[in-house]
Formats: structure tokens, sequence, C-alpha cells
């Protein structure tokens, strides 16, 4: 009958072991969520249609460069953002054939009609095309907000792809959520335009803006009244250099007054064209614009060789190193948007552990005198069932990598509860059958086999609930789900097998008349 | 120590109508309620909209910040104390996908503007109209599946008819539960739904217990009329049901009073769940047995 006692009692004890190998040191083994450490969680969506637009855009600039090179004269060559088509419009009907020709060579253009007056053709982006730029837009911005995050400095980051277009953020114990905003979620799209000297700021801020300018602003804010003043400028649309030609941007102190600015370095090609460009436009205005906000216009006082420049504005240090951390990651493919964001600070995350940790306590207390007083010594079988019960769990929770929430905490909270109703199945079944006159081993022995049938029932339902949960469940929800499926699948086995075991253990040294139950 | 020295023999089936009776009040008040208020609350997490929670050295004046937020332009909000009066949790319906963080927003334009001190941001949270969306649909399917999934292991492991039975308790539950919710004005969340499924599990728990006796004494005597032997059941199992809630109820209990105003939402909802799973397990699941029953008797 009790033959097999030494092997529960060891498989007990290694599941003991192995449950307090796994959980200690508690504070290195079990993660804290983002709302008990504090953090941030931000989901973004990639605006992919933005890059598809730039794509196109650029390749239009291809086709008119390669056009430009047969020497065949085009009148204009226009993307079409909304229907994802170019329309190439020449001069002369017999240059069509030649330019269906090299168009050849875009084999992800469709030709899908050519205009009535003999002049023109209409080109369509394929959809497998698009799709990979969307995609494209997507993995390369999950790769440059990861680079930032690096350099930022974040302990154990989680930035991952969710669906087709978001990127899941997650940074624990992040100090200055603004700051670290600014830093994942800026595009920064780096771009320098030549100021148009030859038109009139005042007349183009009237509204005649000529086709080839545009008017961006600087933003300059005030630190201490905080107030944000614009400057506007009239730039040439133009773009002569990007950053993707920079290889290297970071915080330099001006000599004189010790200002931060940002020290740029451009790649053979991006010197080369700057080179040019500075060469050319000597006592003009070159303007340093990001995102479409104009940092700074300076004079070109000389042709700059060499491939180096400098960004310059009122800096803070900080600011200057923010801003060189997101040039030398490189700019997000596409802009994106905050489509949910839950910071917690870590003050309110300690108070939540100190909390949970206080109701945990109570509520075990509760629990601990209410089944001694009821059960009297049997009754210390199901505390020694629940304490374990609890150490199992913290040690699957080790196991798993389940960071611990705080409806996680509720979830243990829960589980002391209901750990306990497996035990109060067995112990009134075990008094039922003591009623009916059994001997103590006989009752024990029934009211183990009666009600393992329906503890297994009535304990899959909520199983089967906190699966479902866990499917569905965001972040510290996914917390509840999986401490009350540990929990459950660990009651099964503290109040059904160790109890039985400490049953059967006390009974086997000693002949018991009488059940203290 | 015992609830009852004895077996009990409470006639449960006799007050089948007045339970039925005190149910359908509870959830007509419920839904009453519901209509009277105008719908259900929906916390941001599926209306979406931004949620701060600042603290304050001292108790500030909150007129003073309903006065102050008006100038940032945030929109519709509500103001409320949150647990003490330092802590202030403010509600703003519109979420903003620019990349700004309003809680220092709201923190740095109340600090120039009053003399509060220095104010700490200690949670916020923004959910935008898109992922609120997607919040809703995923949770009523959750709901779904979860009683799908439950529905499945009941007619396999009893019948069709047990779980039947099962389910109209435990809509009952959510029904009552939720009109609690109406009644003291509380907003649906994530957490709140997570709460949900677990009076979900938490209510079959008890209703299955009082089944599976169900079913063990209609084999042992099954010449007894169904309304006795259901009767019986629940009397035997009565301690059991009320000493698992019981202590169910403690540490729930503890939650609610000491767990924080995070979770208090979530601990009320189980405390009220949880009551009335264990109502509608003695007096609501095993009336639809009876009553399939006698129609199935009448049939043949």
């Amino acid at each position: 009958m009790y033959k097999n006692l030494k092997w529960r009692i060891l498989l007990i004890l290694v599941t003991i072991l192995g449950a307090v190998a796994l959980a200690y040191p508690l504070k290195e083994k079990i993660s804290l969520g983002l709302d008990l450490q504090g953090g941030m969680h931000l989901l973004l969506e990639v605006k992919v249609e933005k890059a598809v637009e730039a794509s196109l855009e650029r390749l239009a600039d291809d086709i008119k460069r390669d056009i430009g090179e047969e020497d065949l004269e085009v009148d204009r060559i226009k993307a079409l953002f909304d229907k994802l088509q170019v329309n190439i419009r020449m001069v002369d009907t017999l240059d069509l054939p030649p330019v269906i020709k090299i168009m050849e060579g875009y084999s992800f253009f469709t030709k899908v009609s050519e205009d009535s007056d003999g002049l023109g053709l209409v080109y369509e982006l394929d959809a497998d095309q698009v799709k990979q730029i969307e995609e494209n837009a997507v993995s390369q911005g999950l790769e440059t907000i990861r680079n930032r995050v690096d350099q930022f400095g974040v302990s154990e980051p989680t930035i991952q792809v969710q669906g087709e277009r978001r990127i899941l953020i997650q940074l624990p114990g992040v100090k200055d959520p603004e700051r670290a905003i600014n830093l994942i979620g800026k595009t920064a799209r780096l771009e320098f335009k030549l100021v148009d000297e030859d038109n009139s700021l005042q007349e183009a801020l009237a509204g005649r803006i000529p086709e080839e300018s545009e008017i961006l602003y600087t933003r300059k804010e005030n630190k201490e009244t905080g107030e944000v003043t614009k400057e506007p400028f009239l730039l040439k649309k133009r773009t002569v250099l990007t950053g993707e030609t920079l290889t290297g941007a970071e915080v330099r102190f001006d000599g004189d007054f010790n200002e931060p600015y940002v020290a740029l370095n451009f790649n053979s090609v991006g010197a080369m064209i700057f080179h040019e460009v500075t060469r050319e436009n000597i006592r003009k205005r070159l303007a340093i614009v990001l995102d479409d906000n104009v940092y700074s216009a300076p004079v070109i006082q000389d042709a700059i060789p060499g491939g180096r420049a400098q960004i310059t504005g009122q800096f803070t240090s900080e600011d200057a190193r923010d801003l060189a951390i997101i040039l030398r990651a490189g700019a997000l493919p596409a802009p994106v948007v905050i489509l949910e964001n839950r910071t917690v600070g870590p003050s309110l995350g300690q108070d939540s552990i100190n909390k949970g940790l206080s109701s945990i306590i109570f509520g075990g207390i509760l629990v601990v005198v209410f089944i001694l007083i009821y059960y009297k010594l049997s009754g210390m079988i199901a505390v020694t069932a629940l304490t374990l019960n609890i150490v199992i769990l913290v040690g699957a929770l080790a196991y798993f990598g389940a960071a611990l929430t705080l409806p996680g905490i509720a979830g243990i909270i829960l589980t002391v509860g209901m750990a306990i109703d497996a035990n109060v199945l067995v112990f009134e079944r075990i008094r039922e059958e003591i009623k009916l006159g059994k001997t103590v081993r006989a009752a024990i022995e029934a009211g183990f086999s009666k009600a393992f049938r329906t503890i297994v029932d009535a304990n899959i339902t909520t199983f089967i609930a906190a699966v479902v949960l866990f499917q569905f469940g965001t972040g510290p929800i996914k917390g509840f789900a999986i401490t009350l499926c540990i929990g459950i699948a660990a009651s099964m086995f503290t109040a059904v097998f160790v109890s039985r075991t400490i049953f059967d253990c006390t009974m086997s040294r000693q002949k018991l008349d009488k059940l203290s139950i | 120590m015992q609830l009852f020295k004895d077996e009990t023999h409470f006639d449960f089936m006799g007050r089948i109508k007045a339970a039925m009776t005190f149910s359908l009040v509870l959830i007509l008040i419920g839904l009453g309620s519901i209509v009277v208020s105008g719908g259900l609350k929906f916390g941001i997490d599926f209306a979406g909209g931004t949620l701060i929670q600042l603290q304050f050295k001292s108790p500030p004046d909150i007129e003073m910040i309903r006065d102050g937020l008006k100038t940032i332009g945030l929109g519709e909000s509500t103001i409320q104390e949150f647990g003490s009066k330092r802590d202030i949790l403010i509600r703003v319906q519109r979420s903003e996908e620019k990349l700004e963080a309003v809680g220092s927003m709201v923190r740095k334009s109340l600090m120039e503007k009053f003399n509060f001190g220095e104010i700490t941001v200690e949670r916020v949270e923004m959910v935008g109209p898109k992922v609120g969306r997607d919040l809703r649909e995923k949770a009523l399917l959750s709901i779904l599946y979860a009683i799908i999934g439950i529905v499945i292991y009941i007619s396999w492991r009893f019948e069709l008819q047990y779980a039947i039975a099962a389910i109209i308790a435990l809509i009952h539950d959510v029904l009552v539960t939720i009109g609690a919710f109406s009644i003291f004005d509380k907003e649906f969340t994530l957490v709140i739904v997570a709460a949900f499924l677990t009076i979900i599990g938490y209510s079959l728990n008890d209703t299955i217990v009082v089944f599976d006796r169900i079913r063990e004494n209609l084999r042992r005597k099954g010449k007894s009329a169904i309304s006795d032997i259901i009767n019986t059941s629940i009397n035997q199992t009565l301690s059991r049901t009320l000493l698992t809630s019981g202590t169910t109820l403690l540490v729930v209990i503890a939650l609610f009073f000491f767990g924080g105003e995070i979770i208090h939402d979530f601990s009320f909802a189980l405390l009220v769940g949880i009551f009335i799973g264990t109502y509608s397990s003695i007096f609501i699941a095993s009336v639809f047995l009876v009553y399939w029953d006698s129609r199935k008797t009448a049939h043949r």
C-alpha cells in the first residue's frame, strides 16, 4: 500500500529543490513587468505609405535622369501618389518608343496607359514592389530604432515588429519618457537645401510661393519661458544632400563660448557633392533641415572639401547628444505615430509591489488561520501544500521567464484562495466517508479518489479561461493569465499528490483511529 | 469545526421561484442602470484616450487643475482623486498620435501656472482609437472563445444539457457583475476583462462540483425524482461550496483593501463575481437541469 512512498517523497523533494533552485535568488530570477518596475511601453505605427511615396519620387527622379542621358527631351515626369503611378510626358511623340525601351529596365513598373495626345506614358508600380517597400520600411525602422535605443542606454529593451506595420517597444526603468519618445520617434530626415535668394520671402509669405521653392521654419524655444519663436525661410525645394551619406555625427564644443554643436562626416559621395555645392554657391546660404525644421542656414564662406559639416543651434549638451545619436543611427525610412503609450514611473511601481505583497501576506494569513481552525491538524497538511504551491509557482515563473506584473500578483493571491479548494474538496469527502463509518485509512483512500475527478473537472474550466486570457492578453494581463495557469496546475499537484503523501506518511508510522479533520 | 453539524436538508429546489425572481430583479436593476447612464462606461483601453496620474506634494485644488488644463487645450477632461488627496487622475478623451509627451506637458504647465510645487508624473496611458478598437474586438472574442471552450469541455465530461445549464449560470453571473459595474459607475478596462474571464472560470468551478455530485447521485439512486437528487447534491456539497468561496473571498477582500487603487476595480469585479457565482451555482445552474429533465421525460 505504502510501497511507493519513498519515491513519492523523493519526487516532492526534487520538485521543491528544483523550484527553489530556479527561483533563487529571487531578485535576479524573477523579472518585474513594466507596471511594477516602472518603464515605458510604446506601440508605434510606421506610416509605410510615406515610404512608398518617397520611393516613387526617387524612382521618378531616376527615370528622368536615365531619359536625360539618352538625349531625349522630357516635358515633365510626375509621380501620382494616390494611384502609385508615374506620368512621363515628352516633347516629341517620336521619343516615346525609346522611353518605353528605357522603362523595360524598370521591371517593377507596368505600363497602364498612354496619354491621348500621344506625348505621355503612365506606368504603375507593381503591388509586389509596393509590399516590399512597405516591409522594408518596417524592418529598417525597427533596426534604426534599435540602434537609437542601444545608444540611449536602456537595459534589456524589447523592440519587435507586431503585425504588418507596428513596432512594439518596451523600455524598462526609463527615467525620462519625454526624451525617450523624442529619440525613438523622430524621423530624422536630414536635408541640405539652398536658400532661395532670387525671390522675396515677403512675397512668398503673402502666398506667392515660387514653384521651385518652399517655406520652412526654424523653431526656437526659449528654455526659461518655454516660448516658441518661429522664423521663416524661403528654400529651394530641391534637396542637394541628405543624411544618407553621413558616416558619423558627434557632439563637439565650440572653443570660444563652449557651445555644443554636432559635427558631421560624409562618405566620399557625400563629400564630393558637398564640395561641389559649396564651391558653386559661395556667399549664398545653405540651410540644414531636419524633419522640415530649419536648424540653421549659414552663409557658405568657401568651398568645403573633406566632407565635414556642423549643425549649430541653441542646443543644450543633452539635445546635441540626442541629435548626434539620431543622426548616427540614421533616419527612419518613414515617419511613425504613437498608437499606444503606457508609462509607469518607478515610485508607482514600487508602491504597487508593496501593496501587492501586503495583500498576499494579509490574504495568506487569513486563509491559513481559517483552515487551521477549521481542519485542525489536517489543516496543517493543507497549509503545507499551499506553501509548496507558492514555491512551485514562483519557480515556474522563473523557469518560463514570465515577468511578474501587478495583475500577476493578483493571480498569486487568487491562487492562494483557490488552491485551498482542492484540499477542501478532499477533506470534506473524507469527513463524509468517516461519517459513513469507514476507518480512517479507508476514508482517506476514498476521499482522495472520489474528489480527484471533481478537482480536475472544476479546475480545468478556470484553466481554459486562463489560457484564452493568455492568448489575447497584453503585458500585465498575460502575467495574470500565466500565474493563474501555473497556480492551478501546481495546486492539483500539491493538494492531491503532496497532501496524499503526507497523509500516507503519517499513516504508515502510526495507526490512527481518529483523524484530526 | 464544521459549518453544519449534520448533513443539511435545505429545500433549495423549493426556493426556485424566489431565487429566479431575485436574479431577474438584480439583472433588471443592472440593465436599467446601464440604460439610464447611457450605456457601459469604457475605459481608455477600449474607448481610446489619455490618462495621466500625477502626484502632488500637497493636496491640490481640483478646480485650479481644471483651469490649468483648459489653457493647454487638451479637450474634455475629467479630474478625480485617485486613492489619496495628493494623487490625481486626469482623463482626456483625446489621444495624441504626435510625438509629444502629454504627461510632462501637463506637469510643466501646471507647475508653471500654479504654486503646486514639484509634481511627479506617476503614470501615463495613451491608447489611440485604432488600438482601442482592436482591444475591444479581442476582449469580446476572448470571452466568446472561453465560453466555447468551456461548453466543449463540459459537454464532453458531462452532457450537453449540463453545459447549457452551466453557461446560463455563467451568463447570469456576468450580467449581474456588469450591472454592478454600471451601478457603481466603474469603467471597463483590459484588467476588468481579465477579472471577468476569471469569474467565468471560477463560477463554473462551483457549478461543476455540484454537477459532479448530481451525476454521482443519479447513478446511485436513479429512481428518485431529479429535483430531489439535485437538492440532496447541493446540500452535500454545500459546506464545500461555502468554504471555498469563503477562502477565495478572504483573499479577494485582502486585495480589495490592501492592493492599491490600480487594481481596486479588478478586485471589486472579483468580489461581486465570486459572491454571485456561489449563489448561482446553488440556485441557478441546477434549476435548468430540472427544467431540461422534465422536458425530457415529457417527451418520452
